[in-house]
């Protein structure tokens, strides 16, 4: 198990984000021979049976999906989820400024299984060169004859248009998401019915990640066979992981589903930076629970995190060193969810709210010993209540950090002050910025 | 007629609404035209757009108040967003913004005199392996340290007068360029 390069194909080819350079590299090689030679329930049945996970985080099965499509429709969506607003997330991005096309003929794949003749790209607003570099590649596909009408001369045809969010991280939750790409303020919807009964404009719609629909290609050119032999039996694959802090070589790396996190921080990012250690770090981004630093030998794949206490959700590694402080750590991730509730439900709307509050406070030396059972209150107040998974995943290290570093919050607390400050980067312009 | 927004702006938007099923979904596009060329989200603005897409204000004024990309109030030319989410901000991220902020005489949300530039702290950028980071005007500028912070300010500044008229999200001139991984 270890580095294994599938999706990144730009390493070893640095110009496949040209056409000719990808349709030499055999890429659209896949649509063809769906367009030609499968149909569409083929299709899918392929990536069914591969065994593909959703990379947004969940990890639904990809194909099962696709199969809840009504029998009978006349029309339906593909949207490509690529908002990767999650904190430490990053991966994305690389997967379309490097390879754009890999992910078009994704889209095309899995517009083409569910009959789709509108793909949508939803990059979130601060991609403008993401979309005007997509912008660009979808011209030359359509020149090429591999968008907009009659593909390969069939009767199918699809259409892919880019559309650019502008600042919510909630348009990351696939309903949400819907309601923003119809021009509305990006609030979840209620479920059912699901996206794949009454989606986009209220046609059955499959929403899948970035990272999910630049496997199809892959899947469809090597058989599910090929897949499944990467990974492990229910995780198969590679993923692609985000890794950040302060480590020698922070960046994405792609693994083999399984490899220990271990080897993605010593082998890949070349070990913590100035010899510091790891005190803790989150797997899946900052709604993932944070886990203590020597929990170095979990496999990264969908069932491995859970065991340990956490998930893997997009594999968007954050990495605290030792020095760092927890309580203020935590406060940036209070601070995030409180500012991105999107305020349609009560208990996230104001649980995320106090939750920040509380944690601030705590940090600026206010805390009071009863502070903690009452964030935990909250918190339990918060889980399976609130509309979306928003607000757990607000939850989520405020129960963890208190969980592994229970010290800390009493030693602010006890000294009325946060003992690590001034924070080895943060400070001491804290104040000047009026941020303190 | 519409008060501030040109017929080019107009007549994209207008583009917008034919490209998708139903045309309403071209508000955040429209939102992004009329911001692009107003400099922020003025009531002028939104009635244009509230006009050009056949909505009521309200409606209008109501998606601008959700998204955080649409800025409520004037902001200067230059608007400097630094990202102060936790990766960043155990990488130096409140230093920067301080830098930014001792630099230009103004705390986070302020906007200097001369309508220059305002100061930003918002969240998460997707760039935390380049910790920490900022965008200008929707570009990125990773691996800031204080030093590059004024590099780009100088640069900013001088080449200001060149930008005179043009769009916010034009990138920034070839001079400032982005500031590479080091
Ligand atoms: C608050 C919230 C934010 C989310 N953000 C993202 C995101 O940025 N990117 C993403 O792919 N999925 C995100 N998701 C998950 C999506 O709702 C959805 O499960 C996913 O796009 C499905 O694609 P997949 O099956 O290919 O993983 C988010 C979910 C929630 C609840
Ligand atoms: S935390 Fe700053 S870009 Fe992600």
């Amino acid at each position: 198990m270890a580095q294994k390069t599938v999706l990144f194909k730009h390493l070893e080819q640095p110009e496949i984000h040209r056409l000719d350079v990808y349709r030499d590299a055999g890429g659209y090689g896949a649509l063809r021979t769906a367009v030609n030679d499968l149909a569409p329930a083929e299709v899918t049945q392929m990536v069914k049976d591969s065994g593909l996970r959703g990379r947004g985080g969940a990890g639904f099965p990809t194909g099962m999906k696709w199969s809840f499509l009504p029998k009978e429709y006349d029309t339906s969506y593909l949207v490509c989820n690529a908002d990767e607003s999650e904190p430490g997330a990053f991966k994305d991005r690389e997967l379309m400024e490097r390879n754009p096309h890999q992910l078009i003929e994704g889209c095309l794949l899995a517009a083409y299984a569910i009959r789709a003749r509108h793909a949508f790209i939803y990059v979130r607003g601060e991609y403008l060169a993401i979309k005007e570099l997509l912008d660009a590649a979808i011209e030359q596909a359509r020149q090429a004859g591999l968008v907009g009408e009659r593909i390969f001369g069939k009767d199918w045809g699809c259409e892919v248009s880019v559309y650019r969010g502008a600042g919510a991280y909630i348009c990351g939750e696939e309903s949400a998401m819907l309601d923003s790409l119809e021009g509305f303020r990006g609030f979840p919807r209620l479920r059912p019915p699901f996206p794949a009964v009454r989606g986009l404009y209220g046609k059955p719609t499959v929403v899948n990640n970035v990272e999910t629909l630049a496997n199809v290609p892959h899947i469809v050119a090597n058989g599910a066979e090929w897949f499944k032999s990467t990974g492990t039996e229910k995780s198969p694959g590679t993923k692609i992981c985000s890794i950040s802090g302060p480590v020698n070589r922070p960046g994405n790396y792609e693994l083999e589903m399984g490899t220990p996190f271990r080897y993605l921080l010593e082998d890949c990012a070349g070990g913590m930076a100035g010899g510091k250690s790891l005190k803790a770090y989150i797997p899946g981004g900052a709604s993932a629970p944070m886990l203590p630093g020597d929990c170095q030998d979990v496999g990264i794949d969908f069932e491995s995190y859970p065991a340990a206490g956490s998930t893997m959700g997009s594999a968007s590694f954050i990495l605290f060193p030792e020095d760092c402080c927890i309580v203020f750590a935590q406060l940036r991730i209070s601070e995030f969810f409180s500012h991105e509730s999107c305020g349609k439900c009560t208990p996230c709307r104001e649980g995320s709210r106090w939750l920040r509050q509380m944690v601030e406070r705590i940090e600026e030396g206010g805390g009071r010993e009863e502070d903690l059972p009452i964030l935990l209150d909250v918190t339990d107040n918060m889980v399976g209540k609130c509309f979306c998974a928003l607000g757990d995943f607000a939850t989520s290290n405020i129960v963890a950090s208190i969980r592994h570093f229970r010290h800390e919050y009493e030693q602010h607390i006890r000294e009325r002050r946060c003992p690590f400050r001034p924070h080895p980067a943060a400070e001491p312009l804290l104040q000047i910025a009026g941020v303190a | 007629m519409t008060r501030v927004l040109s017929d080019e702006a107009v007549a994209a938007i207008q583009a917008e609404r034919g490209r998708y099923p139903d045309p309403r979904s071209a508000l955040l596009p429209a939102l992004h035209i009329a911001q692009n060329e107003v400099g922020w989200c003025s009531a002028d603005a939104i009635e244009d757009v509230a006009a050009v897409m056949e909505l009521p204000t309200s409606d209008v004024e109501e998606v601008v108040s959700f998204y955080t990309m649409f800025y409520e109030d004037r902001v200067g030319s230059y608007v400097m967003e630094v990202c102060k989410t936790v990766p960043c901000a155990i990488l130096g991220a409140d230093q920067i913004i301080g830098h930014i902020a001792d630099r230009l005489g103004i705390s986070p949300g302020g906007t200097t005199p001369d309508g220059m530039f305002t100061l930003l702290r918002v969240e998460c950028l997707a760039a935390c392996h380049r910790a920490p980071v900022m965008q200008v005007n929707s570009r990125y500028y990773e691996n800031l340290t204080p030093e590059r912070v004024d590099q780009l300010l100088d640069l900013m500044r001088r080449q200001a007068e060149l930008r005179r008229g043009q769009a916010r999200e034009a990138p920034l001139p070839p001079l400032i360029g982005r500031v590479e991984a080091v």
